[in-house]
């Protein structure tokens, strides 16, 4: 044996070997998926790729594509960051999300704006409507305290380093990482202020679809919500597909829903108007 | 010898006082141990803060965190302001208002135009602020996140209903800040006029500093 590894064409044929492994956190390159809408080619598929418990994966979107998020199993947590992909320090502000539409919980309709009055992406179809815009993802230090490690190396990995990862893969720095929105896992607002997590699990399967209104980096990182109040680390599998879609006409519902949206696309249309 | 009733209740020695105008930025460093005392001098008045880490001021206030820390969206006597990193950066030691907010995030020449019309463009707006401010530190639009508005109410009804309504500020209502590490401390005195938590008309407010 020690002969072998230390032939390099050993290792070559060693590593060749893995080659076609299948295991459920992956990406699929070319992309395939079977399940794709009706009327939609697999020549348009973007994007398939299933993100691990604790895991992230980003991707530049371009202004039209829709990006289907699936919790497959029930208990998928997906914290998400948005980017405009020319100009990354246009970037996702939850508190106009919430204001500019003003209330305080997404779903089908609603729209993930950005800090310069534009739309990033708007969320098409929603199966599970338990999402947060509040808490934000968790770090080392909750981590820490909740589970005794929270290391991007560990076992534990936290919500925020894995967010600084996937940003990070686009140049992008600790100031660039900025408050994200929770999908899949919702936060109840009572009177008096106080946070009631949603935390499921739910069933399997619950799906979202989101439409790229401009050309986005988006960031996914799935990993146990903040206030999870389970002791456990536990988070599943998220599903991730991706296809070109059509630019939103001027006639599309979710353009044209309330006056702020309609600005919101306006003001989209008037930075592509070059 | 009249009694300065802005300064009844704060203990150490003032080290700082100043009024900043309405609609101004303002900027200044807080250390370990420092109270800031921020007075509504005439009422209604939104103070859009920003806390950075003067050692690294990659880290900053985080609006997620601190709500997450103790699980509630307004920020009382006692909420500890919590940084991107998780850590305590400063601790509302006491205030003579309810409660303050921070979902609301400050006001943008941008996000005017969505909220009440494109007409709005050219007003001055919290983010012009904030960058003037921090760019004087040579931080940017990077730096810029979701933000404390000090004596401005935001409730979220039944069904998620959520806007900012009329204050439950008085004149010379207070909030004390005590730093638990050395900080910047960012404001914007909110310059909002379409929007009732100023009562449509911005005032000044007071900012003492004791050690």
């Amino acid at each position: 044996m020690t002969g072998s590894l230390a032939d390099p064409m050993a290792a070559r044929d060693h590593a060749r070997a893995m080659a076609g492994t299948v295991v459920e956190a992956m990406p699929l390159l070319p992309p395939v998926a079977d399940d794709l809408p009706a009327g939609m080619s697999a020549e348009d598929l973007l994007w398939e790729e299933t993100i691990a418990a604790g895991g992230y994966a980003t991707r530049r979107l371009a202004r039209g594509s829709r990006l289907r998020l699936v919790d497959l199993q029930g208990d998928a947590c997906a914290s998400v960051l948005i980017f405009n992909a020319e100009m990354p320090t246009e970037r996702l502000n939850v508190a106009d999300t919430v204001k500019i539409q003003w209330n305080a919980y997404l779903g089908a309709g609603k729209l993930l704006l950005s800090d310069m009055g534009r739309v990033l992406m708007s969320i098409l179809e929603d199966e599970a409507s338990t999402h947060d815009a509040f808490c934000g993802a968790s770090n080392a230090a909750t981590n820490y305290a909740k589970y005794g490690e929270g290391r991007n190396s560990g076992a534990f990995p936290n919500g925020r380093d894995r967010l600084l990862l996937g940003s990070a893969k686009h140049g992008l720095q600790r100031r660039d990482v900025h408050p994200c929105v929770n999908l899949f896992k919702g936060a109840r607002i009572e009177a008096d202020g106080t946070i009631t997590p949603l935390m499921g699990p739910y069933a399997p399967g619950r799906a979202m679809i989101l439409r790229a209104e401009i050309d986005v980096i988006v960031v996914l990182a799935n990993c146990p919500h903040v206030l999870d109040p389970r002791d456990e680390w536990t988070v599943t599998p998220l599903r991730v597909s991706a296809w070109r879609g059509a630019v939103t006409p001027a006639d599309d519902p979710v353009r044209t829903a309330t006056p702020e949206g309609l600005r919101a696309f306006l003001n989209v249309e008037d930075y592509f108007r070059r | 010898m009249t009694i300065d009733p802005h300064i009844l209740g704060l203990s150490g020695t003032v080290v700082h006082d100043e009024i900043v105008p309405a609609r101004a930025p303002w900027l200044h460093h807080v250390a370990a141990g420092q109270t800031l005392r921020i007075v509504d001098l005439d009422g209604n008045q939104a103070v859009d803060f920003l806390l950075y880490a003067a050692a690294d001021d990659a880290e900053r206030y985080s609006a997620q965190d601190t709500v997450a820390a103790q699980q509630n969206l307004f920020l009382r006597a006692g909420t500890q302001l919590r940084s991107n990193e998780g850590r305590v950066m400063m601790t509302i030691a006491a205030t003579s208002v309810a409660y303050h907010d921070t979902i609301g995030g400050a006001c943008s020449c941008e996000s005017n135009t969505l909220r009440y019309g494109h007409h709005t463009k050219s007003q001055h707006a919290c983010v012009e602020n904030f960058l003037e401010a921090n760019l004087t530190e040579g931080r940017g639009k990077r730096d810029i996140v979701s933000n404390i508005n000090f004596f401005m109410n935001v409730p979220v009804e039944e069904d998620g209903a959520l806007g900012i309504v009329d204050g439950i500020s008085a004149p010379g209502l207070t909030v004390d800040l005590r730093a638990e590490m050395d900080v910047i401390v960012v404001v914007s005195n909110c310059p909002q006029i379409n929007n009732p938590c100023n009562g449509f008309n911005p005032t000044p407010v007071r900012m003492i500093i004791t050690a």
